[in-house]
């Protein structure tokens, strides 16, 4: 067998189950793997190691976690029964999503259903009590729930018309294609926060001889009407210009997205349009734009479910100005500043009801419409 | 013809008129980066450096980051190589090991890619305090390896997907089990699979700020946490931040630019469409 790489028979003990084969060494290796990263595992969480002055209790405790893990797999590699063997090596993920994605929703509800406010937990159930609140009388969320449906339309709007826009021009095979693609892609690989950072530079509402940014480059080029105050205007003004730099770093995913649907459609269909006398904008007209609509569909889900959880780019750029407040930066600092646990995971299950709204139906379809292999 | 061409020129302009507009902040990170201390003046923030150019900005700039970025570097490797490993075997059981309910189970896991991290927050926090991998980078590293299993699994397996099942059966005449087929055939035609998901990890990791500022005490924050710290103190002069910005990103923004191919097809990964 390619697997043992030993090859005979006689070396092994064979079957203990009808579907588990016993190879005695490694079993051995396997249970030493297991009972080593257990014992480490105790140790660790119970004294402080050291090394060379630096505490390593965590890299510690990662180390012998993984070193168990390897163990058990080990062992699960030793079932023979092919459906049993794929369930149990898929076991280990399926039981980390069930916990820290399905299991700690469920926990999330809990919370939010509770009266728990300050450290120490209280699990006295108070029904959508925190909803209610948070829905009749928060002017803060209010503001939340404004900023993010404006920041949403406008950040989707804008990234699917640039991208298409520029998709267009780029499907026009003109020359250094593959550069100015690179050039408008390149935002998406930095992060939020650097992003908000430099945006906040830039954008920097300063008058007068303090006047920097945008600002000074629109006062030498005489366009001193488009001075603006950016995303210190007045509501809901200011949260429109936030949008900026989210559309800077996601309209080149979405001008290749369009631009991979564009090319994916038959160059023939075309061919024959032309033929038939149609022009250049009739054929993106008629043929490529309604044929685009499944790209559209993807990259509303992709860019809806971004927005809908913003937040990194807002802490940079707006520095917890409750003006430009999302319920990102509300959930964090009403639970983890405020210690309302309650209404923090309240408002936590709030964005996941909003993104599931979104997503399911997409992911649902995705499932059903995925033919077998 | 003619008109063609002119066609044409319109479209280039409005082409450079959006590549100008896209590389304004990239181009004033680097401007103000390259600028000595006396040149710094938000007056004149567009203007080229006078008399050479000079790096006082960013080693000031890494001076300020340097022991964060080098916990992001001992976070995302563990954590890209580990996660490309785990989705790697995910991908190959889901794609070439259809049973009942392995597409519920894809898509049940697939799932976990979309929700916002807000809606587990409290819970991780406390279970990652019960585990004691609160506070540290490895806790980082472990929560970043299973937020990712949707991701890394999805790529994995759309990759998979493409190499044909005859060369699996061939392996199962010569009597290969299905972990001898992941070894002997399968792993040895991952290279690109791994790149992807490799690069992928380490891009999402390393930008990645809200697990990070809550999971890591300040003498582990990773460096998007240091970034924003020093953006809102009042203590750093501007044209040190620009500096320390653009040391923050140039990581992600190498990979970019060296290895665009690859990071596009995991983004590409990312919108369902494999």
């Amino acid at each position: 067998m390619l697997f043992v790489g030993i090859g005979q028979e006689t070396r092994k003990w064979v079957i203990v189950f009808r579907h588990f084969k016993l190879d005695l060494p490694q079993f051995i290796l396997a249970l030493i793997l297991i009972l080593a990263g257990i014992v480490s595992i105790f140790l660790f969480s119970n004294y402080e190691a050291k090394l060379s002055g630096t505490n390593i209790t965590s890299v510690g405790l990662l180390i012998s976690g993984l070193v168990c893990y390897a163990g058990m797999i080990i062992i699960i590699t030793m079932v023979r029964h092919e459906k049993l063997l794929t369930i149990s090596l898929l076991l280990p993920s399926i039981i980390a999503i069930a916990i820290f994605v399905y299991g700690f929703i469920g926990w999330s509800v809990r919370v939010s259903m509770s009266k728990w406010k300050g450290l120490t937990p209280d699990f006295t159930f108070v029904g959508l009590d925190q909803y209610f609140r948070l829905f009749n009388n928060d002017p803060r969320f209010m503001i939340d729930i404004r900023n993010t449906a404006v920041f949403t339309v406008l950040f989707i709007l804008f990234c699917l018309l640039i991208g298409l826009g520029l998709a267009v021009l780029l499907d026009q095979r003109l020359k250094g294609e593959a550069i100015f693609r690179s050039i408008y892609l390149a935002p998406m690989s930095i992060s939020f926060i650097a992003s908000g950072v430099v945006w906040g530079w830039l954008m920097n509402p300063a008058t007068g001889n303090r006047m920097t940014g945008i600002n000074l480059i629109f006062q030498s080029l005489g366009l001193n009407g488009l001075i603006s105050l950016w995303h210190s205007s007045p509501q809901p003004w200011g949260m429109v210009f936030t949008v900026l730099p989210a559309v800077w770093q996601l309209s080149g995913f979405t001008m290749v997205l369009y631009l991979g649907g564009i090319r994916a459609i038959d160059d023939d269909l075309r061919e024959a349009a032309r033929v038939d006398g149609a022009s250049e904008f009739d054929i993106y007209r008629y043929i490529l734009f309604p044929m685009l609509q499944p790209v559209t569909l993807s990259a509303v889900i992709i860019l809806g479910h971004m927005s809908l959880k913003i937040f990194d780019l807002i802490v940079a750029l707006g520095n917890k100005d409750i003006r430009l407040d999302v319920p990102g930066i509300y959930m964090w600092t009403t639970t983890f500043d405020g210690t309302n646990y309650a209404q923090g995971a309240a408002i936590g299950v709030l964005m996941l009801a909003s993104v599931a709204v979104l997503v399911i139906a997409y992911l649902v379809q995705n499932m059903r419409g995925e033919t077998e292999l | 013809m003619k008109r063609k061409s002119t066609a044409h020129i319109f479209f280039y302009l409005i082409l450079i008129i959006f590549a100008l507009a896209f590389l304004l902040p990239i181009y004033l990170l680097v401007l103000t980066g390259l600028k000595p201390i006396n040149q710094v003046d938000l007056k004149t923030m567009w203007a080229l450096p006078q008399g050479g150019l000079y790096i006082d900005n960013f080693i000031a700039g890494y001076k300020q980051l340097a022991p964060n970025l080098n916990n992001s570097l001992l976070m995302v490797v563990p954590e890209a190589l580990l996660s490309a490993l785990l989705g790697s075997f995910n991908g190959y059981l889901l794609s070439k090991y259809r049973f009942r309910g392995s597409k519920l189970i894809f898509t049940l896991i697939l799932f976990g890619m979309f929700i916002p991290y807000q809606s587990i927050l409290i819970p991780l926090v406390k279970f990652m305090q019960f585990i004691k991998l609160y506070g540290d980078i490895p806790g980082l590293v472990l929560v970043h390896i299973v937020y990712g299993i949707p991701i890394t699994t999805l790529i994995f397996r759309n990759y998979y997907a493409s190499i044909s099942t005859e060369i699996l059966e061939a392996g199962c005449m010569d009597g290969a089990s299905l972990m001898g087929i992941y070894r002997h055939i399968i792993f040895p035609l991952s290279g690109p699979g791994f790149a992807v998901v490799i690069i992928w990890q380490f891009t999402q990791a390393w930008n990645e700020f809200l697990f990070a500022v809550i999971l890591t005490n300040q003498s582990h924050w990773p460096v998007t946490v240091a970034l924003n710290n020093l953006a809102g103190s009042q203590l750093v002069q501007w044209n040190v931040l620009m500096a320390a910005t653009l040391l923050a990103a140039l990581p992600t923004l190498l990979v970019y630019i060296f290895l665009g191919r690859y990071f596009l097809r995991g983004l590409m990964a990312g919108a369902l469409q494999g």
